[in-house]
């Protein structure tokens, strides 16, 4: 009898919990909508989605240069990002011998751990450096002159790359490591090279685990805030979409919010909210495709 | 052991080539170590062309070990370390001359546990010539179904070849698994206890398959079933404390046996 009673208080407690956890989503999601939502009512959605002008002291509040500079600077950070992790991962699983995998992992680790304030350090003169010196040189003639400060989309994509490979080369190793050993042997023993081996077999094997790794490293370049807003430069301009919008300074939406709350007047602080929005339907679209994923990886991961 | 499988076993001796044959396998004097541990001991053993040798003994005592010194899949292994020869074809195979990945293709091996891997029954079959470089979509479908033909497999799943392997029985996998192997044409069949994880019914296809297939391919196959040995085999080593006892034709080592040890197991007394 005891024993039950014992169990019946731990369930409403692990329920008390999980309920929390969901409870506290959704009251951040209602709150930043009911915060968010009036302003889209007032001027427009496709004036606040897709007005490219943000200025504030003359209530124009458009956040689609937020919106391109955040997906342009997310895009590059993975596509550096992606297959540096991958490829470490794959080293680290199949190739590396133990002693060095024993070096690299804790680094890895270390990696995660650093506060983003450093990687916005390290970005803006080391990094921001670099590419000023690229952009003022060799590339001077060819760039406008206000691409040419170092401040800009390449600055944060390198910086944001590196701050989501741990997640990448995580979540990476542990796709890897679930593919049967079984599977090795037989491509092996048919004669195939190692090489032939991971990308033929391995690679597809743990492609739904790889696309999850990835799909996190882009939630997490998405929602980092302090580390792009120095050196991204912030400038709340759509960038030129070629590749010279690599130099451009911009902003993302987390800058956005970050950088203008503080001394917000209500109708800009609802603006600001709406920019929320956009952020909180990017990081639902993005999760619900991971729970896609990881619900057909579990249903039997043959195509 | 009943006697119809005596008889079996004796005819199948008949069928032998010459004694003069040059074996297609020949290790001589090899010792294999996984680290300070000795697995293997002075093994020296000859394997005929297109005969089915089977490796018996209790477990533990070296088979899979010496099986896969065959095809060098103990490379895989770190801490493994080899001394003596693996001839095949006259060449050893642990010279450092030797393409392991060419070795591999020559000689296909089928595992303890069916592992068709995650994808298509088609594209199972098809990895192997795939990977060394056949692109032809008609002639890998020929190759496909000669494959499993061959494997006894075709009339069960040639309305599914695009479905997923992992949808197969355990009995259908392993023949999958066998035509997999045979359609990177390989000399040589190495089987690990393929049977070891399959029902009566699909063992029994399994031997008929490898009683099938020593035709044009030299089989060797670990079993610790001995009547399984009796049954599909030409030749049979006897494996203890990764020492063999005895080598000789199946008939004899069922028989007749020179050995004590050889008896004892045989007829059951440990094992
Ligand atoms: N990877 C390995 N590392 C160390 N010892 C091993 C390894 N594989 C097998 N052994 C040992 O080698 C001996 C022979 O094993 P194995 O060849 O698998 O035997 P069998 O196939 O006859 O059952 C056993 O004592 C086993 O514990
Ligand atoms: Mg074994």
């Amino acid at each position: 009898m005891n024993r039950i009673l014992e169990e019946k208080i731990v369930k409403i407690f692990l329920f008390a919990a999980a309920f929390t956890a969901v409870f506290s989503v959704l009251l951040i999601g209602i709150f930043v909508f009911m915060e968010g939502l009036p302003i889209f009512f007032k001027y427009g959605l496709t004036d606040i989605l897709f007005g490219s002008v943000w200025n504030p002291t003359n209530q124009v509040y458009g956040i689609w240069p937020m919106i391109v500079g955040t997906i342009y600077v997310t895009f590059v950070a993975v596509l550096i990002g992606a297959p540096m992790g991958i490829g470490v991962a794959i080293y680290l699983v199949e190739i590396a011998n133990e002693r060095i995998s024993k070096t690299i992992i804790p680094a890895v680790e270390l990696l995660a751990g650093i506060p983003s304030v450093v990687y916005g350090l390290f970005g803006m003169f080391a990094v921001r450096g670099v590419i000023a010196s690229l952009s003022r040189g060799p590339l001077g003639d060819v760039l406008p002159s206000n691409y040419q400060s170092g401040y800009s989309i390449l600055a944060a994509a390198i910086i944001l790359a590196i701050m989501i490979l741990p997640t990448i080369i995580n979540i990476s190793i542990d796709a890897l490591r679930a593919v049967p050993r079984e599977y090795k042997e037989g491509s092996l023993a048919l004669g195939t090279s190692h090489w032939q081996s991971i990308y033929k077999l391995l690679l597809p094997a743990a492609k739904s685990g790889i696309i999850t790794a990835v799909i996190l490293g882009v939630g997490r370049a998405l929602g980092e805030t302090m580390a792009v807003i120095m050196v991204i430069g912030n400038t709340p301009a759509v960038p030129a979409l070629d590749w010279t919008g690599l130099f451009a300074p911009a902003r993302s939406m987390t800058a956005n919010i970050a950088l203008e709350m503080g001394y917000a007047g209500p109708e800009h602080q609802q603006a600001l909210f709406a920019t929320g929005i956009v952020l909180f339907v990017f990081i639902i679209v993005l999760n619900s495709i991971t729970q896609l994923l990881v619900r057909r990886r579990r249903e039997g991961g043959a195509k | 052991m009943t006697v119809i499988e005596l008889q079996r076993a004796s005819k199948s001796e008949q069928g032998q080539g010459g004694a003069g044959d040059v074996p297609q396998i020949r290790s001589k004097n090899l010792n294999l170590f996984y680290g300070d541990f000795q697995a293997l001991h002075d093994i020296s053993l000859d394997v005929p062309k297109n005969q089915v040798t089977a490796l018996i003994g209790p477990s533990g005592c070296g088979k899979s070990t010496f099986l896969r010194t065959l095809n060098r899949m103990n490379d895989l292994i770190s801490g493994v370390s080899i001394t003596g020869e693996v001839l095949i074809g006259g060449q050893n195979i642990y010279d450092k001359t030797v393409d392991v990945v060419e070795l591999r293709k020559k000689i296909g091996m089928v595992f303890q546990k069916p592992n068709p891997f995650p994808m298509s029954i088609y594209d199972n079959i098809a990895y192997g010539p795939r990977a060394h470089g056949l692109k032809k979509k008609s002639r890998i479908m020929e190759i496909v179904e000669r494959s499993l033909r061959q494997a006894a497999l075709w009339d069960e799943v040639k309305d599914r070849l695009h479905s997923s392997a992992m949808g197969l029985s355990g009995g259908q996998q392993q023949r999958l698994c066998i035509a997999r192997v045979l359609a990177v044409e390989p000399e040589i069949v190495l089987m690990d206890e393929p049977t070891s994880a399959l029902d009566p019914l699909a063992t029994l296809k399994v031997e008929e398959l490898v009683t099938e297939l020593k035709k044009m391919y030299t089989i060797v196959i670990v079993t610790h079933n001995m009547q399984q040995a009796a049954r599909i085999s030409d030749r049979t080593a006897f494996f203890l404390n990764g020492k063999i006892v005895e080598a000789d034709e199946t008939a004899k080592i069922f028989t007749n046996p020179k050995h004590k040890q050889t008896n004892d197991y045989i007829s059951g007394r440990f094992g």
